[in-house]
């Protein structure tokens, strides 16, 4: 018997409808990054500075390393709403650590405060099977109570005479940009690389899109889970360090509530939130578009109250045009 | 089943591309009304396609359709329903945990003063199922119903609609043969009350049994419609391949004399599955036959530590599987292509070529890193030999046709080089010709002294592959056959000692 392969090479789609749809709804997003950026750079002169540029990526930093975190977790098909608890908690512990030792080490004790809190967030998650969305609330609300615990409800100050090492991340760097900027572009490449061109990667897509496919597969999803957690813990820890470096403290209320505006920059970025699918890249456009709409709101001198009012319609957009551009290429 | 007429059908010039490849190029056909129209063509020919259009699931980019002379657009299912036509996908479309009378009259439950009204609708479904013969438990959550059955609910459905034209996408697939008969029946029943049925299958005598006209697409265009009567098998695959070909099962080659058995089995035990026993040697296929519910699957299951086992055990090579998982028994050489595609067996959202290579991943790395050069050479190779037909392997696998994601699935596991390969439904949803070509794959697998484990529903396919048929009823073993037996023979062990009555 003889059926000879047939690969059908696609045909060159001309400027084809639906070819053109699919590209949208996987650039378009850039696009309206890019127009946004022309936007403000033809209707301010100050927006094209160089002031303003390092200003605009150091405060991309902490948005977009929660970002980050939560696309890891959202691509296995799980949520991660410790996010901010889990700053809070590690930078905390960063600061005494650094009290009690030095600064350095207490940063190192952070970031293995946030890996630790990670690995027992997607413990908890893993083992009790429950979704990951009550899991992680419940969770996080133990950590944040923990973090008032630890600080009794005050303000952690490092040791006034390491105040000024401990301010590190707000000192300017390679190109003029502040360290944490550097930081969140290192850890960042790190993490797209991780995703797009490991095995892990490839194990965590697979988990996210068919969870029991994957397990028939020889993955061990419940591990997979566990790591992407623990990565979102580091992510959330680094966050939190350059916040505290930032304000020269660190206390239990901090950042609360941004995990949420994470995941927003994750999805505004086009990753889906049913799992599966996504990129690292498209968290950090999702937290540059966030990002740009405060700044484009200080520099056109519009009243920041109606802030919050355009970022909730952008979300609703972005996550419209998605399901918009889906349709149209069935 | 409706006091109303079907309507006829004119379909013209039907068009449909998916970014830049046609896959369906200017269809002309015609439905009259209250007959059996047969669809038939290779893998991603455009079948399903067709039918979800015609469903209201997809829109045509050309063409246009009419029913009794009326040209009309069906933009939705919805529209579709409103002009009496009702889609039974190739997929399945339950709400898995809902009951079989909430699926039967999903969204259109009768309700009095906005509360829905069980009552009336329990009364419909009764008459419904008097009209079918089928014996379902209102009750019962869909998702607990063996495969056949969930089939069933979905027809019921249709009927509960009013649908007066049913296009059933490759219906029979899943079903087991006496469960076959049943369906075939019932179109035949439905159809002489005047309901239009469109029936795509790729089991060709089945569709000129029971088709007024067969229709043969291939590559998307309509090659030709022809009254069943006057149409042989043979002419129909040579319509669907575009030329004439062999489509001959292969004989499994002789199991050398002193061949080691590989893979064996004691005392099974779990769920449906009551002690199960079985051996079998380098170069072996095994076929397990069955009803539904007789625990082929979940013996398979069991083999592979998909689920563990409460007794008994597992040995490959003769050492014990250290434990019941899928990840040990791959380590020991097995493999395992599961039952459902889209449940347990791609991850429909990513790329054909990530799908092929996600069992294999370890094989073909650097530390951390994929070997991308190494892995796009291993799945452009394996699914050259399996035959896969994707415009662009980086394609998500759900834009596959149902056949051609078959394939994938096979491809996945055989990237692996495994010593066990364990098979349930092999050609589920594949073409004649891929069917053959599976065979072959199968056979010579088994000629390079692979143990092979194979569950069919399709008994011939089974008696054609196997060496041995072991018979499972009510999870026991209650027989094992030499190759040569008659289906007869297989199906009566199968019932126990009278036949019909009492399946599952
Ligand atoms: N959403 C989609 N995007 C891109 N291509 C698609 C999509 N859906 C189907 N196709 C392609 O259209 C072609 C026809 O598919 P279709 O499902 O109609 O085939 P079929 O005749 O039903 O095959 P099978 O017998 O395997 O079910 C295939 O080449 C398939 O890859
Ligand atoms: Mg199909």
């Amino acid at each position: 018997m003889s059926v000879d392969t047939l690969v059908k090479t696609a045909a060159p789609g001309s400027g084809n409808m639906s070819r053109l749809a699919f590209r949208m709804r996987d650039y378009g997003i850039v696009a309206a990054l890019v127009i946004i950026v022309i936007a403000l750079s033809l209707s301010t002169d100050t927006f094209l500075t160089t002031g303003n540029l390092v200003n605009l990526l150091d405060q991309t930093a902490v948005i977009g390393l929660l970002a980050a975190g939560a696309t890891i977790c959202i691509i296995s098909g799980v949520f991660d709403l410790t996010a901010s608890a889990t700053l809070a908690l590690s930078a905390i512990i960063g600061v005494q650590v650094g009290r009690a030792t030095d600064v350095y080490v207490g940063m190192l004790a952070a970031v293995v405060v946030g890996a630790l809190l990670g690995f027992v967030t997607g413990t908890v998650v893993v083992r009790s099977g429950v979704n990951s969305f009550v899991g992680t609330l419940a969770t996080s609300m133990v950590y944040r109570g923990l973090a008032v615990v630890v600080t009794a409800g005050a303000i952690v100050y490092p040791m006034t005479d390491a105040a000024e090492t401990f301010g590190m991340l707000t000192w300017p760097s390679l190109f003029g940009l502040t360290s944490a900027t550097i930081m969140f572009v290192v850890v960042v490449a790190i993490l797209a690389v991780v995703v797009a061109r490991t095995t892990f990667g490839r194990r965590l897509y697979a988990v996210g899109g068919n969870a029991e496919a994957a397990r028939l597969s020889g993955i061990r999803v419940g591990s997979i889970h566990v790591t992407a957690f623990m990565i979102s813990g580091v992510c959330s820890a680094l966050a939190g360090l350059i916040l505290a470096s930032r304000a020269g403290s660190a206390q239990s209320s901090m950042a609360t509530g941004t995990e949420l505006t994470a995941i927003a920059a994750a999805v505004v970025g086009g990753t889906s939130i049913l799992g599966g699918e996504g990129a690292i890249w498209r968290a950090i456009v999702g937290a540059l578009l966030l990002t740009l709409i405060g700044n484009g709101f200080n520099l056109l001198g519009w009243d920041t109250i109606y802030q919050q009012v355009l970022q909730g319609l952008l979300i609703l957009f972005a996550v419209t045009m998605d399901r918009w551009l889906r349709k149209r290429t069935r | 089943m409706s006091s109303q007429k079907a309507p006829s059908i004119a379909v013209r010039g039907v068009g449909k591309t998916y970014s830049g490849v046609t896959v369906l190029h200017d269809i002309d056909l015609d439905i009259t009304p209250g007959e059996v129209h047969g669809l038939v063509g290779e893998n991603g020919a455009g079948k399903s396609t067709l039918l979800k259009i015609l469903g209201g699931a997809i829109r045509a980019d050309a063409g246009t359709l009419s029913f009794d002379g009326e040209q009309v657009t069906v933009g939705s299912p919805r529209d579709a329903i409103a002009h009496g036509i009702s889609l039974i996908s190739q997929e399945g479309a339950l709400v898995p945990a809902l009951s079989v009378l909430d699926n039967v009259f999903l969204a259109r439950w009768s309700h009095r003063g906005g509360l829905v009204s069980a009552r009336s609708d329990r009364k419909r479904l009764a008459e419904l199922l008097e009209v079918t013969g089928f014996t379902v438990d209102p009750d019962e959550r869909v998702d607990r119903l063996p495969i056949g059955v969930q089939q069933q609910v979905e027809i019921l459905r249709s009927l509960a609609r009013g649908a007066r034209v049913i296009a059933m996408d490759e219906p029979t697939a899943v079903l087991a043969e006496h469960e076959k008969d049943n369906l075939l029946a019932l179109i035949r029943k439905l159809a002489a009350g005047g309901t239009t049925i469109i029936l795509v299958s790729h089991f060709l005598e089945e569709v000129l049994s029971v088709a007024d006209r067969i229709t043969v697409l291939r590559d998307g265009a309509l090659i030709r419609t022809g009254k069943a009567s006057e149409t042989s098998p043979r002419e129909l695959v040579g319509h669907m391949v575009g030329r004439e070909i062999d489509v001959l099962y292969p004989d499994p080659p002789e199991v050398p004399a002193g061949a080691p058995v590989i893979l064996s089995a004691r005392g099974l035990k779990r769920g449906l599955v009551n002690g199960v026993d079985l051996e079998v040697r380098a170069g072996e296929i095994l076929g397990i036959a069955g009803l539904v519910g007789s625990g082929r699957t979940e013996t398979l299951r069991l083999l592979f530590g998909a689920d563990r086992p409460v007794e008994g055990v597992v040995e490959i090579d003769g050492v014990a599987l250290a434990q019941h998982t899928p990840r040990a028994a791959m380590a020991a050489g097995v493999a395992m292509v599961p039952e459902s595609r889209k449940e347990q067996g791609l991850v429909m959202v990513r790329s054909v070529a990530e799908n092929v290579a996600l069992s294999s991943l370890s094989g073909r790395r650097a530390g951390p890193f994929v070997k991308r050069p190494a892995e796009k050479s291993a799945v452009g190779d394996i699914s050259k030999s399996v035959d896969i037909r994707a415009a662009n392997p980086e394609a998500p696998i759900e834009t596959l046709s149902g056949g051609n994601q078959q394939k994938a699935l096979f491809a996945k596991w055989l990237l692996r080089k495994p010593k066990v390969l364990l098979i349930d439904e092999p050609t589920r949803g594949v073409d004649v010709a891929a069917k053959t070509q599976i065979h072959h794959l199968i056979t010579g697998l088994a000629a390079d002294g692979l143990a092979v484990v194979c569950v069919s529903s399709e008994i011939e396919e089974l008696l054609a592959l196997s060496h041995r048929v072991l018979v499972l009823r009510h999870g026991e073993p209650v027989g094992e056959y030499p190759r040569g037996t008659t289906p007869e023979v297989v199906i009566a062990a199968a019932f126990g000692d009278h036949s019909e009555g009492e399946e599952s």
